[in-house]
């Protein structure tokens, strides 16, 4: 039974993880119709930045602030001055977001150096609880809460407020929109400026989970966003959280059961979505 | 009577494709302008022209006398010009609020009663209140995207095919709402019921080839049978 509990926590707080990454991938393209691969590179910056700032102040709070201001503030650059020129064409999409990938990964190279940091786990977030012989550690748990946190003020801010109606409508018809008088070049930056930050907070979150973070970290767990957002339904912000976690628990439990085929299972997953729901399992058809 | 919208000489070019060469036409303030043609004639490019969203390449789009051809849609939109499209662009997972909701720009009593008063013309739409815009029927559709256009306090109304696709009990319906409308704001309606055009219309444009061929009294186009065949294909 422990080992079950704790397979389940360890899979939900790495699809949380995921989620926080690919939420703000299936958004942008959603809304925007824009194919990010720069977004993991945002993760990754997220994690430098913010377990510098942890390391700098002490303050693992301070760290989660600071990955999310430069997340946001990457978030804004990149939309201006990377993605708008290219709106409306794939494939530049794609290699202009790629190239900026590259650029972002060697960055961290080049301001924190090519070896990979050690990131500790707060004093008070660090150990475990005891509940009858089922050891839970803390931190995982501390992921899962804030990813559930992100993702309730996310529904919200999508379900109840204007600029989320103004986002749903966005991914449906981006013409009438602007027909309605609204500037939606302005929504795309809102939406680009929380998915980075997002993105950012979850590399942030990672350090402490992994023990470690690395320049490459950003496509490694980029790749996982895509298979999420593929399997949730391109622009399904509630189909990336459910696949998020699908993926997160697929992965903890064959690492443990089967783990010859712990990498393959997500592409399988992927595979088999992809026969049967070609939009995914929320994204809308056509 | 004083021209609100005025087009002149508009050339429009969609792709490689040049579909607007040499639209013009004035819109007098508090009139219903109606423009004909044939399928593919460029009326809903024309309408799309003006809002922006097809720009035009050459010409110009004056209203009240300030040029509007290279603005931005939303800017244009925030001029006061509403727009119900051809396929009415009702946003499908959004509820008819949410639909009404989106479209709001000023939440003040003006706007409510604008709200209430279209309600009354449409009561479906009160019944269907928290339904999907996906899941109405044409007709509401046609209902909710008139509804949307008209909830602010816009000056000029552009209406592109009302009654298409829709059942005639239904067709009766949505002209009487633009007659209502009528008495309230200027409207540029996209027919081809020329039943419909006729009873409503003030005035008439003829687009053909991308070119505004002819342009009356709507009195003008019921009693010349000559001109309906050669532009309308009808008697």
């Amino acid at each position: 039974m422990d080992v079950l509990i704790n397979l389940s926590l360890n899979g939900l707080a790495t699809g949380m993880l995921i989620f926080l990454l690919a939420a703000g991938l299936t958004l942008i393209f959603g809304l925007m119709d824009v194919l990010n691969f720069a977004h993991g590179g945002l993760f990754a910056w997220g994690a430098y930045s913010g377990i510098w700032v942890y390391t700098s102040t002490g303050s693992f709070f301070a760290g989660i602030i600071g990955a999310i201001l430069t997340g946001m503030i990457l978030g804004i650059v990149t939309e201006r001055w990377i993605i708008k020129p290219v709106y409306g064409n794939h494939v530049q999409q794609i290699l202009i977001t790629l190239g900026l990938m590259l650029v972002l990964s060697e960055m961290l190279k080049v301001v924190w150096g090519p070896n990979q940091i050690s990131a500790k786990t707060p004093d008070y977030l660090s150990g475990s609880w005891e509940f009858g012989g089922i050891i839970i550690i803390k931190y995982r748990v501390f992921i899962i809460a804030v990813g559930f946190a992100v993702f309730l003020a996310v529904q919200y801010l999508l379900k109840k407020t204007k600029i989320g109606l103004v986002v749903r409508a966005g991914v449906m018809n981006k013409e009438m929109v602007q027909s309605l008088g609204i500037n939606i070049q302005k929504v795309f930056m809102f939406v680009f400026m929380v998915g980075a930050g997002m993105a950012s907070l979850g590399g942030m979150l990672l350090g402490p989970y992994s023990g470690v973070i690395y320049a490459d970290m950003g496509m490694e767990f980029a790749i996982l966003a895509f298979i999420v957002v593929v399997i949730g339904g391109m622009g399904s912000f509630t189909g990336s959280v459910m696949a998020a976690v699908l993926v997160g628990l697929s992965g903890s439990f064959m690492a443990y059961y089967v783990p010859d085929l712990a990498l393959a299972a997500n592409m399988l997953l992927m595979a088999v979505v992809l026969i049967f729901r070609p939009h995914g399992l929320f994204g809308a058809k056509g | 009577m004083s021209t609100l919208l005025k087009l002149d000489q508009i050339q429009t070019f969609i792709g490689q494709y040049h579909i607007l060469q040499g639209v013009s036409f004035e819109v007098p303030k508090g009139e219903v302008t109606v423009l004909l043609g044939r399928n593919g004639a460029g009326k809903t490019t024309t309408l799309r022209t003006i809002m922006g969203l097809n720009p035009a390449a050459k010409g110009s789009v004056l209203l009240k006398g300030e040029e509007i051809k290279s603005l931005p849609t939303y800017t244009i939109a925030n001029k006061g010009i509403g727009y119900v499209p051809e396929d009415q662009g009702i946003f499908a997972d959004l509820t008819v609020e949410e639909n009404i909701k989106v479209a709001v720009k000023k939440e003040n009593d003006e706007t409510r009663q604008r709200l209430d008063w279209i309600l009354n013309l449409f009561p479906d739409l009160k019944k269907f209140w928290n339904k999907p815009g996906g899941l109405l029927s044409g007709g509401q559709k046609q209902m909710l995207s008139i509804a949307r256009a008209y909830v602010n306090d816009n000056e000029l109304l552009l209406i592109d095919e009302p009654s298409k696709g829709l059942a005639p009990i239904v067709v009766e319906k949505v002209m009487e709402s633009i007659l209502q409308m009528k008495e309230k704001t200027t409207i540029i309606l996209v027919e081809q019921n020329f039943m419909m055009a006729s009873t409503i219309g003030d005035s008439f444009y003829i687009i053909d080839d991308g070119r505004t061929v002819s342009n009356g009294s709507m009195n003008i186009l019921r009693e010349d049978e000559e001109m309906r065949r050669k532009y309308l294909g009808i008697a």
